[in-house]
């Protein structure tokens, strides 16, 4: 079983072009910055929208060949989705909410309503079955959503941002059962995010989509080892130029070099990681090969520190503890030394 | 949040609002207190007002059948989207609210009256020409009600969110199911709103029944007609049908109070 997406389709300014392959028990994650076409990619593979050209796979069967004769419709696909807004059907009870899919299916009323009620307990919503969802808090809400999307034992699950209109408090532990039910799913599971936590736990796999088009595809570790673009690189918190190396520097588009080490010269990409940047008051003297002077953008609390985002002609971002923000006085505004060693800067060939 | 405004001003809204509200007050008042009451149940147990209140609920219940029947299609494809067509559509079909009664009676009389096309079809096929007929009061009271219905419905089918019939499509619900199970449910206010209104215009309709139905007791003289007959011959007994058909409307808006009052 796999899902084969191969496709071109046009909406307004997006012109998504994509061909991606999800295997049975594989969780495929499909990131990107907004308006990059995640969404619409999963409406697609939903049959939500149709696309222009090219096909829609689903275990060898057409679902949709661009030319409207093949395309089947999405109450016919045998598909679960999960949407970021839960969208429980509001007039109903958690436990007819998940029976929907079923009785869909044909499945009498009573057989419908007990096999809703066992998947509600399974989720730990037992005795919020006669609840409607306006009296469930979002992550109950969500819970509910997916219980609902695989009740009827679909063939194929789809997760747009499920946990992007949950509260920080409850998108942990709903995280964490996210990813014990998507292992139980036996067929190909997309899950849409921006979240690099999310797509880092929950994904075998992740596909980065930009503009429309998949940038870069691999392993989650493969994707974090080396991002191939600046999306990529900010997803995981590292600092990414792209230039061209000339005698042990790295020139950016702008003109602005960085000092590397590196026996390749041309078209490379360079990361760092943000505790590497160091900064300073003055023009710092010592080993440093790298030092400019840069205003600060921002500061932003991360766990257990505090992120400067630094702009300039090669914005990046440090990583200081809260203390040093206090001491150094550090404020949006204040224009400060930047200092990193060049073993630091990993340059990867392009 | 409250203004401040000079005195002058707050007594002569004061007084206008006073006298705006005595304007609608005191003609229900003038019923209330006029009606006959110790005379009001052998008056209403009379043949004449029973017959009377019976064909009365059946245009009302007809007209509220064929609204829902006709109308709830009709909405549904207003609300499917924007086009020249829909609007003139929506144009004609909301026309009654305005058009003055005696108007919208010749113009169904003249329609679908014997010496149409369509009267004379309808003749052919039922074997009885619809003027001054039963169903003539039904057509009648359904032609001046059902509007409300189908702008009321079609308002609730635009406000209703299309993501819910997406997820239910990926749920494997066809369209039926989900008109039934989703749509209807979710647009149940709307619904009700419309069916009310409707009942409630049909009811009181009086002059295109008077020129498409007539006015024959027991066949198509429904309240409002007797109301007015009774005017002339016995003023006590009009008063008391006037006081039923009060009653009646201010039920309909105590049922549909949470759709007119602002909520806080």
């Amino acid at each position: 079983m796999s899902l084969h997406l191969r496709f071109n389709l046009n909406r307004g300014p997006l012109q998504l072009k994509l061909d991606l392959a999800v295997n049975a028990g594989e969780t495929l994650a499909l990131v990107g910055p907004n308006g990059s076409g995640k969404t619409t990619c999963l409406h697609a593979a939903a049959g939500l929208i149709s696309i222009d050209h090219g096909t829609i796979l689903l275990n060898g069967a057409v679902l949709d060949d661009g030319t409207g004769n093949a395309f089947v419709p999405a109450e016919q696909r045998d598909i679960g989705i999960v949407f970021q807004e839960h969208r429980l059907f509001p007039h109903m009870s958690a436990q007819d909410n998940v029976a929907f899919g079923l009785r869909a299916h044909g499945i009498g009323r009573k057989a419908a309503r007990l096999t809703a009620a066992a998947w509600l307990s399974r989720m730990g919503l037992g005795d919020f079955a006669a609840e409607k969802p306006h009296s469930l808090s979002g992550g109950q809400a969500q819970r509910v959503a997916l219980a609902r999307a695989l009740a009827k034992a679909p063939r194929l699950l789809l997760l747009d941002e499920p946990l992007a209109a949950v509260d920080a408090s409850a998108r942990q532990d709903l995280r964490r059962d996210l990813a014990t039910h998507l292992r139980a799913f036996a067929g190909p599971r997309i899950i849409v995010t921006h979240d690099a936590v999310d797509a880092f736990v929950l994904a075998d796999r992740i596909a980065v989509l930009e503009g429309g088009r998949i940038v870069q595809t691999g392993t989650t570790e493969a994707i974090s080892s080396n991002p191939r673009t600046r999306y990529v690189a900010d997803l995981i918190g590292l600092n990414f130029f792209r230039g061209v190396v000339r005698d042990s520097a790295l020139e950016l588009k702008n003109g602005a070099r960085l000092i590397v080490v590196s026996q390749h010269q041309g078209n490379a990409v360079a990361t760092m990681h943000p505790r590497s940047v160091a900064l300073f008051h003055e023009q710092p003297i010592g080993s440093p090969r790298n030092a400019w002077p840069a205003p600060i953008e921002a500061l932003e609390p991360a766990l257990d520190s505090v992120r400067v985002r630094i702009g300039g002609q090669a914005p990046l971002v440090a990583e200081v503890t809260a203390a040093t923000v206090a001491s150094m006085g550090l404020r949006p505004g204040l224009t400060i030394w930047v200092a990193i060693k060049a073993t630091e800067v990993h340059v990867r060939p392009e | 949040m409250k203004r401040r405004s000079s005195s002058s001003l707050r007594v002569l809204v004061a007084l206008l609002t006073a006298i705006a509200v005595a304007l609608f007050a005191l003609p229900i008042l003038a019923i209330v207190t006029s009606a006959p009451w110790s005379r009001l149940i052998e008056q209403l147990s009379s043949v004449p007002v029973q017959q009377a209140l019976g064909l009365s609920l059946i245009s009302s219940f007809g007209a509220v059948l064929l609204a829902v029947l006709l109308g709830l299609p009709l909405a549904l494809w207003l609300s499917q989207s924007t086009s020249l067509l829909r609007t003139i559509v929506r144009i004609i079909v909301t026309l009654p609210i305005v058009l003055p009664p005696v108007t919208a009676g010749i113009a169904l009389l003249l329609a679908y009256g014997r010496s149409s096309l369509v009267g004379a079809q309808f003749e052919r096929w039922f074997g009885f020409s619809l003027p001054f007929s039963t169903a003539a009061t039904v057509v009648a009271a359904a032609y001046m009600g059902m509007p409300f219905f189908v702008l009321s419905v079609e308002a609730g089918l635009r406000a209703l969110d299309p993501r819910y019939l997406d997820a239910a499509a990926s749920l494997g619900a066809g369209p039926w199911r989900r008109l039934w199970s989703v749509t209807l449910p979710m647009i149940q206010p709307s619904l009700r709103t419309g069916i009310l209104l409707c009942f409630a215009r049909a009811l009181g309709e009086y002059c295109a029944t008077q020129m498409f139905a007539g006015n024959l007791p027991g066949s198509t003289r429904t309240l409002p007609l007797a109301c007015a007959v009774a005017m002339e011959v016995d003023p006590e007994l009009a008063i008391g049908l006037s006081l039923i058909l009060a009653s009646l409307s201010i039920a309909v808006l105590f049922v549909l109070r949470h759709s007119w009052t602002p909520r806080r």
